[in-house]
């Protein structure tokens, strides 16, 4: 399997979907309006500065990486060695004057970036509509493009959460991850294999920010209605919203009648069983997501394989190697960094995607209905 | 001060007239040329500019002799340059470590409070006014639309440097021990330049801006506690005239007083907490050891055990 896996059959599947979806685009003209719109050049410049740069951070992480593998091999080479992939001789300073080997290179930054602006705010207007007008609603009404996330993410979840409690929860837990990161290694130089587990939770909380506004930007059209790119734009279209509560898919399946769960519609007390219900799968929520952090964050995926039985301890030690690394890491943790991490990680990291999923695929709206609240 | 005494000699000689029986043209044109001949020497002292009292008094070093001390004092002895060190690792110019994200997204800033200073000149932030000086400021003023266009364009352009200044933190991992807090302060400083940028949507008076902050601010009914349709809001009391959104808005609905709101939090308000937050950023910067690396790698085995207090 891993034999397949490199970078030019990676590139060929890539090239394969992107010819399927070229081949079934209706609509050019739709696709070219949605990435001419001005506003929208911002995120067409960053779907190619952000990779650019992950490939000038990936190519410096992989060197510094080939350097740790060669001086944990040799401990001599490792008390001679400069310990940086920049070159080095004796006689070198360590140190350099700002003036002017720094404030030149700052000079020619804003000299540069002057220029650009200029060239940018010439051959680009910047969007005006008409006068503001309360009685005709823009149809799609959209937030700037940075926004869209948030926007997006009112399709899954309630105002409250999408609007005020994820942002601050975001915000908050950006502040935490320094005091939650127990990792010593890795400070002051790109490297991947020492901070596997960091940079795989940065990277899913960016990618996710960035499939949101994606998705904001060049799928929700009028209606806020999902057009895949190269869709035309319906401003007829109508979606019926069949979208129902966990509960009440509970109620009408199978399994809920032969486990007799029909009472979960019977309302006594405000609706106390569903109240109880919603409160069971949040809590087994959490429960479950932390448990996959857990694993994730101390798995050591090289050792993983395939299980020979299904035995317990056969499929423990197969699917849950441990990293004898990150075990060390995990010592270091205190109980309360543990515990904020887990907070944070399941209820922005996980609950997004897995509200996203449950309402895409499975048309869920709310898995907890409450009179005050619904999630 | 040497050329005093002659002076007051000549005058002396023109007033008396006795001892010096020369005619009065040529000790005019004598005079003439002493005086052309003292200009051209004073002159040719200006010929080094930075040789002048008055350069002198402007910057105290010489900013183009390269010994240590005095390449030190360029910087030690500028306001502006101070914020620097004097000397850096010297694989910290290297561009691809930093990206230079961080320096770019505060000259961005600087664009921003320069254009946006010359656009307040041309914008009333009435609702009668607002949309027409747009309109002026795009057909009638000299480089009006290229100014607003700049404004505008540098503002999505500080949002993405913002984020990639964040991104090469991460990756370098300059958030860990000691800048801690730096990073936390970085995290509000995003946050503000995300809201200069919301609350300038607004001011164009135009479709586009009502629309996008009716979408935002309709999201702040819903704040738990604090929102007329949020959870708790209306057992708390909370109706459309007095929750948060009442507050950001100064109204019901996006309107005139929406409009000045978003122009004072815009033009004053926030960048004045933004310049503290980016004061205290710097200072950091500095107070922590000034930027992370590249650092020196250390190995899986070095790693210190924890102290236990």
């Amino acid at each position: 399997m891993r034999r397949f896996v490199n970078k030019w059959t990676i590139l060929g599947v890539c090239l394969v979907i992107v010819a399927l979806w070229a081949i079934n685009v209706q609509d050019w003209h739709q696709l070219w309006v949605i990435s001419s719109t001005p506003d929208n050049i911002p995120i067409v410049a960053m779907l190619a500065l952000v990779p650019f740069f992950t490939w000038m951070g990936i190519r410096q992480a992989v060197a510094n990486d080939r350097l740790i593998e060669q001086l944990e091999a040799d401990p001599k080479l490792s008390k001679t060695h400069h310990r940086k992939v920049e070159p080095w001789r004796p006689g070198w300073a360590r140190e350099i004057h700002v003036w002017p080997y720094l404030v030149r290179i700052e000079f020619l930054a804003t000299v540069i970036v002057t220029v650009v602006l200029f060239i940018w705010s010439i051959t680009l207007n910047a969007p005006l509509e008409e006068p503001a007008n309360p009685n005709l609603t823009m149809n799609p009404s959209k937030a700037p493009w940075y926004f869209l996330g948030l926007q997006e993410m009112l399709v899954y979840f309630d105002p409250w959460i999408a609007g005020v409690v994820m942002p601050s929860l975001i915000m908050v837990g950006l502040m935490a991850f320094p005091y939650v990161d127990s990792n010593p290694l890795g400070n002051g130089y790109y490297t991947l294999r020492q901070r596997r587990f960091a940079l795989w939770m940065f990277g899913a909380g960016f990618v996710q920010w960035i499939v949101l506004i994606v998705i904001g930007t060049f799928i929700r059209g009028p209606g806020w209605i999902w057009f895949w790119p190269g869709q035309t734009w319906d401003h007829n279209a109508v979606v019926f919203d069949k979208n129902i509560d966990l509960h009440d898919m509970v109620i009408a399946s199978s399994m809920g009648s032969t486990l007799g769960l029909g009472f979960l519609g019977n309302e006594p007390y405000y609706g106390i069983y569903k109240f109880i219900f919603g409160l069971i799968v949040v809590t087994g929520f959490f429960i479950v997501g932390a448990l996959f952090f857990h694993w994730l964050m101390t798995v050591d995926f090289k050792k993983m394989r395939m299980p020979r039985s299904l035995r317990p301890r056969e499929l423990h030690s197969a699917l849950f190697p441990k990293s004898e690394f990150e075990q060390k890491i995990l010592q270091r943790t205190s109980l309360l960094q543990y515990l904020t991490f887990q907070f944070f990680a399941v209820s922005v990291l996980l609950a997004l995607p897995v509200k996203l999923v449950l309402r895409l695929a499975f048309t869920i709206k709310y898995v907890w209905v409450t009179p005050w609240f619904n999630i | 001060m040497d050329t005093d005494p002659k002076d007051s000699k000549e005058t002396k000689q023109l007033t008396t007239g006795e001892e010096d029986r020369k005619s009065l043209v040529t000790r005019v044109k004598e005079g003439t040329s002493a005086l052309k001949d003292r200009a051209v020497d004073e002159a040719k002292e200006y010929k080094d500019p930075q040789e002048t009292q008055l350069w002198k008094s402007i910057f105290r070093v010489s900013h183009d002799r390269s010994d240590p001390r005095n390449r030190s004092l360029a910087i030690l002895s500028n306001v502006f340059l101070h914020l620097h060190p004097a000397k850096i690792n010297r694989d910290a110019v290297r561009y691809p470590f930093t990206w230079g994200m961080g320096g770019i997204t505060f000259y961005l800033f600087i664009v921003l409070t320069f254009t946006g200073v010359l656009l307040m000149f041309y914008y009333h932030p009435t609702k009668a006014d607002a949309f027409r000086d747009i309109l002026y400021l795009e057909h009638d003023v000299p480089f009006g639309k290229l100014l607003r266009n700049m404004h505008r364009w540098a503002a999505h352009l500080m949002v993405i440097t913002t984020w990639l200044h964040m991104f090469r933190v991460v990756l370098t991992g300059s958030y860990k021990r000691p800048r801690e807090f730096n990073w936390c302060v970085g995290v509000v400083l995003l946050v503000l330049t995300l809201l200069l940028s919301f609350t300038g949507y607004l001011l164009p008076d135009d479709q586009l801006g009502f629309w996008a902050v009716t979408v935002g601010t309709n999201m702040a009914r819903a704040t738990p506690m604090l929102g007329s349709e949020g959870p708790f809001g209306p057992q708390l009391g909370l109706t459309a005239y007095n929750d948060v959104r009442f507050g950001l808005l100064g109204g019901s609905i996006v309107d005139s007083n929406a409009l000045l709101r978003s122009y004072i939090w815009h033009c004053i308000g926030i960048p004045l907490v933004a310049s503290i937050f980016m004061a205290v950023h710097f200072w950091r910067i500095r107070k922590d050891g000034g930027i992370s690396g590249p650092a020196p790698i250390v190995l899986e085995s070095e790693m210190k055990a924890v102290k236990k207090k």
